[in-house]
């Protein structure tokens, strides 16, 4: 029965453009969506290796801006006369190289980081997606800076001889996320669920036995990081080309509390932990817009917030996984409140 | 017995931690097949020499070599993928998940898929999944903790924990097995049990270096002992030639025990 739930979820997503006339509501699907894609590629690291980025919303947003740059071209000057020509490329490309390159940048912040684990972790994270704003933001000849990537072309979906149609539309849109987080969502699930998985949440667990049972636990934590980093590239490329404009205000440490927070309210470690906590948030201040002011609406944001983790510490997916468990003793209560959703 | 070949060399290890010398001049070598032990008082420096053996504390001085290569510099799992693996003193187990996972996360070194037949989930993904399953089956029966696969490794009694262990420890294919204090706290049937686990992995030839407190144990399984106190090597030899060691007499029992010994 468990195996069933996401496929009745998806169809159910699928048809949400057919019934749903209200287009700002769409809007809200769409964005929600694409920081649930962050939020599931945040829980990679959070949740099964235990490493919290806080500043994954850079990976984020180098995908962004990596898309947007691909698609429109650049021509900027390095050093005296020499310049760096690019002309626009498909769009296609641009999400290829988001990937890519987003996943490249996971990789040097995991070597970076990980020989020193933790806290110093954390600041390098935060420290990273700092640097990136800043060029972000002065690196105008490229960038734009504060006046923001504007005109940025939609994702073009099509095959050679048979056509081709620009996702102007939300509708198109929507599907194309929807697509790409059920992507991501299978990726994550074939990893974790692997022996790289196991080895992942080994690490997390017990680091010295990981060790003594041969598991490279550097390697997988870097391997971590470089999953994560690039579908949260493939997420920030989907959300560039969906908005057509991107400035350096993406890189905003709000964005990165938002996934944490939707990770951690749905429950770490779990595969729908972030999708569930995505959903929630997303919903929250479409509904809570509809009655308060924008300030009330942040202040109820983190009372919910706090709320969910006060009574549920473990995320609202492993309180749900507890409460389908064919009774089990108090004792397994305690010790699988850190474990991952099971097979 | 066969050829004796050395398997596990010691030679001039010192380790200090800060002012305290744990470790001073450490020499010894574990012979292929055989089971060495490695006694002394708490404190003397066992588990630390399990730590540097292991990769996982880097010696003040001296080399250890397995098989012919220096492990000098080497970090635990690429010790562990020599072939050398450990079990810890104190209960070391994945509490989280289930006695198989823990088994299955064990046999890391097994695994053949590479990275992108696990992401599309191609069919050596699933092959080599089998197979690492078909082996934690295996290992499980082979420690006798099979019953209890799928009950969580932090519910289960004590002395099945520490079996898990050494489950663990064997799911990394070891050629050589390093057990720290395996039956320390077990009752007397589960100690029974942890012996007849001894009993099989000798017959398959395994090295092992044991570390343990139970005397009566040490002295019937093992082939050579070396005694450690305050990190130095006080004698070496077969049990018997131990038990009438009257440096190791002072050494466990006092001085009254060397009186006592004296006078026998
Ligand atoms: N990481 C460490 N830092 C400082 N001192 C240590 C450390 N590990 C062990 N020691 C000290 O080294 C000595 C040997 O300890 P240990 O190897 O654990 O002894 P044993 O296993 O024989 O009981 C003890 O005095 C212990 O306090
Ligand atoms: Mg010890």
């Amino acid at each position: 029965m468990r195996r069933f739930v996401p496929v009745i979820v998806v169809a159910l997503l699928a048809t949400v453009p057919l019934w749903l006339g209200d287009p700002y509501i769409l809007n809200a699907f769409i964005t929600t969506g694409i920081f649930t894609i962050a939020a599931m590629s945040l829980n990679l690291l959070l949740g099964y290796t235990g490493q919290l980025s806080l500043g994954h919303v850079a990976f984020f947003g180098i995908g962004a801006y990596v898309s947007a740059l691909t698609a429109l071209g650049f021509d900027v000057e390095l050093f005296d006369g020499f310049h760096v020509v690019h002309e626009p490329w498909p769009v296609i490309y641009g999400f290829i190289l988001a990937i890519v390159i987003a996943g490249l940048c996971g990789y040097l912040v995991g070597k970076l980081s990980f020989r020193v684990r933790g806290a110093y972790f954390v600041i390098v994270t935060i420290s990273f997606a700092e640097v990136v704003r800043l060029v972000a933001l002065n690196w105008v000849e490229l960038t734009q800076g504060p006046l923001a990537l504007t005109n940025i072309p939609p994702v073009t979906l099509g095959l050679p001889g048979i056509g081709y149609a620009n996702l102007y539309g939300k509708t198109g849109n929507y599907y194309l996320v929807l697509g790409v987080g059920v992507i991501a969502y299978v990726v994550i699930k074939h990893l974790v669920q692997s022996r790289i998985g196991r080895a992942m949440i080994a690490l997390k667990e017990n680091e010295s036995l990981a060790l003594s049972v041969g598991i490279n636990v550097t390697r997988y934590l870097v391997l971590a990081a470089i999953v994560s980093a690039a579908i949260a590239g493939a997420a920030g490329s989907l959300y560039a080309h969906y908005l057509r404009i991107i400035d350096p205000d993406i890189f905003l440490f709000l964005y990165t509390v938002t996934m944490v927070i939707m990770v951690i309210t749905g429950g770490k470690g779990t595969l729908a932990g972030p999708v569930v906590g995505g959903a929630l948030f997303g919903a929250i201040p479409v509904i809570v817009r509809s009655f308060a002011a924008p300030e009330v609406q942040w202040i109820l944001y983190g009372a919910f917030m706090i709320a969910i983790i006060f009574v549920l510490p473990q995320g609202i997916v492993p309180a749900i996984e507890r409460w389908f468990a064919p009774r089990p003793s108090k004792k397994q209560l305690v010790a699988s409140q850190s474990s991952v959703s099971a097979e | 017995m066969t050829a004796i070949v050395p398997a596990l060399t010691i030679e001039h290890v010192a380790v200090h931690f800060g002012g305290l010398v744990a470790i001073a001049d450490m020499n010894f070598v574990v012979n292929g097949g055989e089971l060495l032990s490695l006694i002394g008082p708490n404190g003397a420096g066992k588990t630390t020499a399990f730590n540097v053996i292991t990769g996982f504390l880097k010696p003040s001085k001296g080399e250890v070599r397995y098989r012919g290569t220096s492990l000098n510099g080497l970090k635990p799992h690429q010790v562990a993928s020599l072939g050398l693996v450990r079990t810890f003193q104190r209960t070391s187990v994945f509490r989280a998940h289930s006695v198989f996972d823990n088994v299955l996360t064990g046999l890391h070194l097994s695994g053949r898929s590479n990275l992108l037949d696990t992401l599309l989930r191609l069919p050596r993904e699933r092959a080599s999944e089998q197979e690492l399953h078909d082996a934690a089956w295996e290992i499980l029966t082979l420690v006798g903790i099979d019953k209890q696969a799928h009950e969580l490794a932090g519910a289960l009694p004590y002395g099945d924990q520490r079996l898990l262990g050494v489950a663990l420890a064997l799911a990394a294919k070891p050629s050589m097995l390093l057990l720290d204090e395996p039956v320390s706290g077990m009752n007397a049937s589960e100690t029974g049990r942890f012996m007849r686990l001894l009993a099989k992995l000798r017959d398959r030839g395994m090295t092992i270096l044991l570390v343990e407190h139970d005397m009566p144990m040490v002295m019937g399984v093992s082939d050579r002992i070396v005694v450690l106190n305050y990190g130095r090597i006080i004698a070496e030899g077969p049990p018997a030639a131990i038990r009438e060691d009257p440096e190791v007499i002072r050494a466990y029992l006092g001085q009254a025990g060397a009186k006592r010994a004296a006078h026998a």
